[in-house]
């Protein structure tokens, strides 16, 4: 009962993020509700099993991408006038097609009998997420690390101040 | 075979020149700028001396040998084998090439230091020299080559040298022409010498030896015998006589010798070198060499003995008149080349080859000595404008006399010696017309001879006061060189001595290997007593004697005035004998101009008949083409501007759907996951 | 099962959490707000991996893909977030109906 409880306490705080996120005609109030939605998520995984995830979950995207984001909203003009900064058309078509997509869905997970295992996964997991990561997933591991320095370098280079008269040249 | 011995230092003695030639052609410029015209004769003469003591050393080898085991052989490496024929680049040096490469080393290479001399003030010394030493190359690997073909190598090297040194001063026109006109009457020759070895090769060939190489086919040359040959000649007789109007070219007999005048345009060291001691000898050269083949037909045999004798006589005749210093030599050269002919036409190889090594010397003194004349005279070569040198150029005049008395056979110089044996054994072998043609030739070079050295070194002198203001002896370089010929000259015969003298003939012994084929014996050996021998030496004496005589009443005491002499028979004869026999218009008339008058006909004929049809499938091919370009306009361009135009259109349309809208995209996204979610589900059913 | 929650009790909250992103990936003229829909996405997907995960027999292979999925969030945000402020800084716009240059 206190589970199901602390989940829908979540839920409802990831849900309702999600829905400030997707509907609030101000960009910077969407922003902060990305905040919540990603705390519930956050509270979602610890629910899971997955401790190390939710760390890096809250690292990187409490830490990191929300940071950015907010950075980036920040440094572009206009914010606060709501119907430019966070202008949205055509919502009804689009609540439509999302409604009925996620219904679709829904219905799916419903209808599919879905194979479980005889046990469930206990924590802590950071021991073997760190041996799978150094053994079967080693060569995927260095991959991403390249992938992240090239957005790096790419990320420089994008930003950077564009130089006319080099561009002209 | 013969017995030979492998030495290896003979292929030093032809390619030092090489290696002069080279150095002078290629960094001859750049040596003239930097070190002066006198590293360019260091170059030109150490090359050919160097040959001259490497020859020398090979000489002192071969005469420690036995007499009968005197082969060398250089053999440097394979250079062809075709079809049976094995032929390398090797050198055979045997008594006969021992002699004509000391000859050719040894005069070549006192005439390469005259030229040091000569050619001082000349803008383009270098290159004389590497046209000299290219020439010595061409002419020693002609006399070494151990085959006919390499001996052919060299027969064309030393015509091309000929060319060039003919034409050295290319920017006279004349001088190119007489260029021309040596190197194309010698192609005529070269021609029949060609045709020769094919046949040579092609008769070998059908006995089981095909091979050119010259000691081979001395071995098998017995297998010729009696095969018949083509225009009812024998096969030998064929090759021979083939042979032999090769000969005729570069050796300016009968009827090809109208080059050798005009060579005369040519620097005069040039001329002693090439045109009378060693390149017009090549002909004598390669009829010994192959004496086995000639001794074998006795109609060519005949044949050599006729033309040499005619020639012999034919030139000293048109010597008589000639007023140009150099002319007389030319004709003089031509007269002597007869009778080394006759000698070869008589059987007598070894006193051809004998007079072959005294006319080198003599010539060549006389040839340099008329270019020390010149070289004083300021470049005038008429004999009228001179006279009274003597007191001027006591060095020049005194070899010149020296080798005058030579050529004239009085003895004891050397021509003594090698013209009387010529004259004795034309006799002795019973051809008394042929003797008494040369015997009359001697009586005639004595003439025109001493009526030179009259003209020139006698009397008072007629040219300008300017001229005679410059009038000098030559250079010690000049000088020097001429006073070794002028010994030479002098003592060159005592090799070999009438028998009625003594019995001293080491040069008929020592070439005597070569000469000692069954059939060259059959035709050289004939019984001479010494009487007779004392007879015919005192006949050619005397009429030596008259000869000089004559012309010494017509030219010093000028007791005879030679114009009464010139308008006998009307002047006709003097005209014509002045004229050379108008040789060369008739060859200008019978030969050159039906041949020009063929050419313009072929130059019409190109010009009207083949060009009319070159135009006209150059017309078919426009039309042709037109049509073609037709169909690529309408037919071929026409699918390539549908294909594009279709490309186009259709992208045209298609772009419509790219429409920058990140919005539109999603949606097609998710209608495409939809849609495949949706095919799934109704598969899955 | 812990506290009697069932599998499908993450996926559909995981669903509801993709409809969210998906509305505002589609409504939004912002870019920035394009790509706050996009984590949305991400996370959901994410949720999915581990609930998987989780009932799917004690496996760390969806714990592995969730943190590759949140590295590859995390590059995508650097890049999109730079490329939004080049835009800005060349149109000074983040409209993404502005940016229509390379439309057909």
């Amino acid at each position: 009962m206190v589970a199901q409880a602390i989940f829908y306490l979540l839920a409802l705080l990831t849900v309702g993020s999600s829905a400030v996120v997707a509907f609030s005609r101000n960009i910077v109030h969407s922003t902060f509700a990305l905040l919540g939605a990603f705390m519930g998520v956050v509270g979602i995984y610890v629910l899971l099993a997955a401790d190390f995830v939710a760390m890096v979950q809250l690292l990187v995207y409490v830490g990191g991408i929300l940071v950015l984001t907010i950075f980036a909203v920040m440094l572009t003009q206009g914010i606060a006038d709501v119907t430019i900064s966070n202008r949205a058309v055509a919502r009804a078509p689009a609540l439509v097609i999302s409604a009925v997509a996620a219904a679709v869905m829904i219905f799916a997970v419903f209808k599919t009998p879905w194979h479980q295992g005889a046990k469930v996964m206990v924590g802590p997991t950071t021991y073997g997420i760190g041996n799978a990561f150094l053994d079967t997933y080693a060569l995927p591991f260095e991959l991403a690390s390249i992938v992240l320095l090239a957005a790096l370098i790419g990320a420089v280079v994008i930003s950077r101040p564009i130089d006319r008269r080099a561009q002209e040249q | 075979m013969q017995p030979h011995l492998f030495v290896g230092f003979i292929r030093w003695i032809v390619l030092l020149p090489l290696a002069g030639a080279a150095i002078n052609f290629l960094l001859g410029p750049w040596i003239q700028r930097k070190l002066g015209k006198g590293a360019i004769g260091l170059i030109g003469c150490g090359v050919v001396l160097g040959a001259f003591a490497i020859a020398v050393m090979a000489f002192f080898r071969m005469i420690a040998l036995e007499p009968n085991h005197r082969f060398m052989l250089d053999d440097l490496w394979l250079w062809m084998n075709i079809g049976g024929m094995k032929l390398d680049i090797a050198f055979w040096l045997d008594p006969l090439s021992m002699v004509m490469t000391l000859i050719i080393t040894g005069v070549g290479g006192v005439i390469h230091i005259y030229s040091t001399g000569y050619m001082h003030d000349d803008a383009s010394f270098w290159r004389f020299f590497g046209w000299l030493n290219l020439f010595t190359f061409a002419m020693l690997t002609l006399v070494l080559g151990d085959n006919l073909w390499l001996m052919f190598v060299g027969w064309e090297g030393v015509g091309l040298c000929s060319f060039a040194l003919i034409g050295f001063w290319h920017k006279v026109l004349a001088n190119t022409v007489a260029g021309n006109k040596a190197f194309i009457v010698n192609r005529v020759g070269d021609w029949a010498f060609v045709i020769a070895l094919y046949s040579l090769y092609w008769g070998l060939s059908s006995v089981g030896h095909p091979t050119l190489v010259t000691r081979e086919v001395a071995q098998w040359a017995h297998l010729l015998a009696g095969k018949p040959g083509y225009l009812g000649l024998s096969l030998v007789s064929f090759i021979t006589l083939l042979m032999f109007i090769g000969a005729t070219g570069k050796s300016a007999q009968i009827p090809l010798y109208v080059w050798l005048p005009d060579a005369m345009a040519g620097p005069t060291p040039v001329s002693a070198l090439i045109h009378a001691a060693t390149m017009v000898t090549a002909g004598i050269y390669m009829a010994c060499r192959l004496n086995f083949l000639f001794s074998m037909a006795p109609d060519t045999m005949l044949v050599v003995a006729t033309v040499g004798s005619l020639t012999a006589f034919f030139a000293a005749t048109i010597g008589v008149a000639q007023n140009d210093i150099k002319k007389v030599l030319a004709y003089s050269t031509v007269s002597q080349l007869g009778y080394m002919f006759t000698a070869v036409g008589v059987g007598a190889y070894a006193a051809g080859v004998f007079h072959l090594m005294t006319h080198a010397f003599f010539k060549a003194c006389l040839f340099l000595g008329s270019g020390s004349v010149i070289h004083a005279m300021g470049g005038e070569q008429d004999m009228r404008k001179m006279g009274g040198l003597r007191k001027h150029m006591p060095i020049t005049f005194y070899t010149f006399l020296a080798a005058t008395f030579a050529i004239c056979g009085f003895p004891p110089f050397s021509g003594f010696m090698s013209k009387d044996e010529i004259l004795l054994q034309a006799f002795a072998h019973g051809h008394q017309f042929i003797w008494a043609l040369t015997y009359g030739a001697a009586g005639l070079t004595a003439f025109y001879m001493f009526r030179q050295v009259y003209m020139t070194f006698f009397g008072e002198f007629r040219g300008t006061h300017e001229q005679e203001h410059h009038l000098h002896e030559s250079p010690p370089s000049m000088s020097g060189v001429l006073i070794i010929l002028g010994v030479l000259s002098v003592i060159g015969g005592v090799v070999m001595l009438p028998g009625f003298v003594a019995d001293f003939k080491p040069f008929e012994r020592f070439l005597e290997p070569v000469f000692s084929s069954e059939f060259t014996r059959r035709v050289t050996e004939v019984p001479i007593t010494h009487t007779t021998e004392l007879t015919f030496s005192t006949l050619a004496i005397i009429m030596a004697v008259a000869g000089w005589f004559v012309a010494d009443l017509m030219y010093r005491r000028e007791v005879l005035s030679p114009e009464r002499f010139a308008s006998l028979f009307g002047g006709e004869l003097y005209r014509v004998i002045l004229n050379k026999y108008y040789i060369d218009e008739i060859y200008q008339a019978a030969i050159v101009n039906p041949y020009l008058m063929l050419c313009r006909a072929a130059a019409w004929f190109d010009a009207n008949v083949i060009d009319g049809i070159v135009n006209l499938a150059a017309a078919i091919t426009v039309f042709i083409s037109w049509l073609s370009g037709l169909f690529d306009a309408w037919v071929v361009d026409g699918l390539v501007n549908l294909t594009s135009n279709v490309t186009l259109d259709f992208g045209g349309r298609v772009r419509r759907l790219q429409t920058g809208s990140i919005n539109g995209y999603l949606y097609a996204i998710l209608a495409g996951v939809m849609f495949i979610l949706l095919v799934r589900a109704m598969l899955r059913v | 099962m812990p506290g009697g929650l069932t599998l499908n009790h993450f996926l559909v909250l995981s669903l509801i959490v993709f409809a969210m992103g998906l509305f505002c990936v589609m409504s939004r003229r912002n870019a920035i707000g394009i790509l706050m829909g996009v984590e949305l996405i991400l996370n959901s997907a994410n949720i999915n991996y581990l609930a998987f995960a989780f009932y799917g027999g004690g496996r760390y292979d969806g714990q592995i893909f969730t943190i590759f999925v949140i590295m590859l969030a995390a590059a995508e945000a650097v890049v999109g977030l730079a490329i939004v402020l080049a835009i800005y800084q060349d149109l000074r716009t983040i409209d993404v109906d502005a940016t229509e240059t390379l439309s057909g």
